[in-house]
């Protein structure tokens, strides 16, 4: 059952430079207990995306739809969206420290959640229920843990805490923005599981930005990859890992040191992400692929389906069958790129080779 | 067999021997008085070989960045001993100090806090010049020019504020500023993990020419395990304030022995569906306990799957277990058998 549809989506933001086009026309669909993975390096408009969402971009203009549960949540006054934001879609922000009131304590930030939404619910209640979520994501002793105050409690329970209080009016919903970020490996993978678990049992969507694919590979279902305000590949989580088409998606996973072996030179994307303010023509990527075309230079692609699976899309000019990592995939690459290129993408194409471990020219 | 990564005494640029540091906790009203101590790093023992590179690893809270101030001496140690390059440096004078400090070189985690934004970048990059008088005028601007070439910034960015530079370019900067005055040793504590993936690529990639190059050593502290593997020859593993266990990157990573390195391994998200599906997680219960109280015994009793009566009782020696070469390293009293489950293994749910 698809939960939210977000169509067309796009997001800027003018200043005092020139208009910031943070997300340029970005569609998903997210269904019931399900998990998306957003993907991107910082800048590439996955939290802009989410934060419109959920009404929290003021300044911002904003064009497209995004559907949840029958209602348009683009436009909506602030007084419905209130009511939508914390019931029926939660959100859990990667640093616990800041997102909860120091000055309050713990459960007094659940009990007054609960209160904010229904009115009915006592005082006596809502403290009651606070302690039941606490119990169940997992604090020790949560009828004394209860009163303390954040700095009492270490990251991971701080994070525990959070994931309580977006649980506490059983959102259909959650947005995870980055929720491990912060914590150790063994706490993030208490983390991790509590979250999956939590999801089993509620049959809540999920929606998890990171920019660690070792997360996505862990708990996503479907993965979506953005690069400078787009969606450069969609898939589920295998096609991504495992038949990748999108070079940037392709770039990404040779990055992380686990992919090549010990010791071996890793493979980074050569320069930058671009300004977000002056956008290179054609392919956004361009500047950065080691398989530009003279196409890319001038004509931007949009996703199309490129796996024998229709969800699999790409933002790609590279033939559908280019996908994956196995040699064959990388010489029809190679083939079609001679094709393909000629004197302005031979010298785009110079430039990426002859500065591949230096970030390029200031931004 | 207490040195982790000893391969041959001559050839240890660094050897940290039994090195304590506590921080006093103050307490009381008008009277301030000590009433405890942070046990930051207590009895640690280790060595770093010329031209290689020691991994350290561990959760926040273990001692690591503490240690590493402690070996670069920016920090007064409580007791042991720190021999940089066959000389005890351990606690000498400012003064008698200074010469080593160009020998040995950080960089740091954040590469926006690390670098003055009022300040142009030539300027900083050249300040160790300034700083121990080895270059001045135009031969600085020449020398800083050129380590900005060697760590792939443009050299006619000379007079740029660090504002005008990226954050894999700022760490770049962070990286001139280490290698200005040739040092032996340079430790990074965390130098990547504020970068996104593909230009922490760039950046370790170029560590790793570097260390080529000028024949450095690196004491390197990241809380990402694939990056530490990528880097390392040898690696410790620490758990408050103590080493759990040390030894070669390969054996280690393989078959731990420890049951927190197997622990913590296990845990480490892996870019691979399949592997990350397959995998036998060790969820470890609760938090890491504080260092100001820690736990008797093993460090690690409270929360270890195989503890037992011994482990509250007695510390357990950090030495060469059966069957592991002596460099592997392990303090335990049941050190964990290859192919062994842990108790915890496989469940995919916490407490």
């Amino acid at each position: 059952m698809t939960l939210l549809e977000v169509k067309d989506l796009a997001v800027s933001f003018p200043t005092a430079d020139g208009l910031v086009q943070a997300v340029r026309g970005v569609s998903f669909t997210v269904d019931a207990g399900r998990t998306l993975g957003i993907v991107g390096e910082s800048g590439s408009g996955k939290t802009v995306l989410t934060q419109t969402l959920l009404g929290l971009t003021p300044g911002g203009q904003i064009s497209g739809s995004a559907v949840f549960d029958g209602v348009n949540l683009l436009g909506l006054p602030e007084d419905k969206m209130r009511r939508i934001r914390g019931a029926q879609i939660s959100v859990i922000f990667q640093d616990p420290l800041t997102s909860l009131h120091p000055l309050y304590r713990v459960g007094w930030q659940i009990a007054e959640m609960i209160r904010a939404h229904d009115s009915s619910v006592s005082k006596a209640q809502a403290h009651e229920r606070a302690v039941e979520l606490l119990g169940r994501v997992g604090i020790p002793r949560p009828e004394l843990r209860v009163n303390d105050y954040p700095h009492q409690f270490s990251g991971g329970m701080r994070q525990r805490a959070m994931i309580a209080m977006a649980l506490s009016l059983e959102p259909k919903m959650i947005i995870a923005d980055e929720p491990t970020t912060a914590l150790d490996a063994t706490v993030q993978a208490q983390i991790l599981d509590l979250l999956l678990r939590l999801q089993q049992d509620f049959n809540t969507a999920l929606i998890l930005i990171t920019h660690d694919l070792g997360v996505v590979a862990d708990i996503a279902d479907d993965v979506m990859v953005m690069y400078a305000g787009r969606a450069a590949e969609k898939a589920t989580k295998r096609d991504i890992f495992y038949s990748p088409h999108h070079p940037y998606t392709k770039g990404l996973l040779e990055s992380i040191p686990s992919s090549t072996a010990a010791s071996e030179r890793l493979r980074p994307i050569a320069g930058q992400p671009p300004s977000l303010i002056n956008l290179p023509a054609g392919c956004k990527f361009h500047p950065r692929c080691a398989y530009v075309m003279d196409r890319c230079l001038s004509e931007e692609p949009s996703l199309r389906v490129v796996g024998e699976d229709a969800f699999h899309s790409s933002a790609c000019w590279l033939p559908v069958e280019a996908a994956g990592l196995s040699d064959r995939a990388e010489e029809l690459r190679k083939e079609t790129v001679r094709e393909g290129r000629s004197d302005a993408a031979a010298e785009v194409a110079e430039a990426i080779a002859a500065a591949p471990e230096s970030e390029g020219s200031v931004i | 067999m207490s040195n982790p990564s000893a391969d041959g005494d001559g050839d240890m640029l660094v050897r940290v021997e039994n090195l304590v540091k506590y921080f006093p906790v103050t307490g009381g009203g008008f009277i301030r008085h000590t009433v405890g101590q942070v046990q930051a790093v207590d009895d640690v023992t280790l060595s770093i070989p010329r031209g290689k590179t020691l991994g350290l690893v561990g959760e926040t809270g273990s001692g690591k960045s503490t240690l590493a101030r402690c070996v670069a001496g920016l920090i007064p140690i409580t007791s042991g001993t720190v021999t940089f390059d066959g000389r005890d440096i351990t606690n000498l004078p400012r003064r008698v100090m200074r010469p080593v400090r160009r020998e040995i070189q950080m960089i740091f985690q954040d590469p926006y806090g690390s670098l003055n934004p009022r300040r142009r970048v030539g300027s900083i990059i050249g300040d160790p010049f300034a700083i121990h008088k080895t270059a001045t005028g135009q031969e600085r601007k020449r020398r800083v020019q050129e380590l900005m070439e060697r760590v792939g910034l443009n050299p006619e960015h000379y007079n740029r504020f660090p504002a005008e530079f990226s954050g894999g370019q700022r760490q770049r900067i962070g990286v001139a500023r280490a290698l200005a005055l040739r040092p032996k040793l340079i430790i990074c504590d965390e130098p990547v993990s504020a970068l996104d993936v593909s230009i922490q690529a760039q950046v370790l990639n170029l560590l790793a020419d570097l260390q080529d190059e000028f024949g450095l050593s690196y004491l390197f502290i990241a809380h990402d395990l694939e990056v530490v593997r990528h880097v390392s020859d040898a690696v410790a593993v620490m758990y408050l304030g103590r080493i759990a266990e040390a030894g070669p990157r390969d054996p280690l990573y393989t078959s731990p022995r420890h049951p927190y390195s197997t622990a913590l391994l296990s845990a480490a998200p892996a870019a691979d569906p399949d592997a990350a599906a397959s995998r036998q997680r060790i969820i470890l219960t609760g938090d890491v306990p504080s260092p100001i109280d820690p736990p008797r015994g093993c460090r690690f009793h409270p929360r270890c799957p195989k503890a037992q009566a011994i482990c509250g009782e007695q510390e357990p020696v950090l030495e060469s277990k059966p069957g592991d070469p002596s460099d592997h390293v392990t303090a335990c009293h049941f050190p964990v058998e290859a192919g062994e489950q842990l108790a915890a293994a496989g469940r995919r749910e916490t407490p």
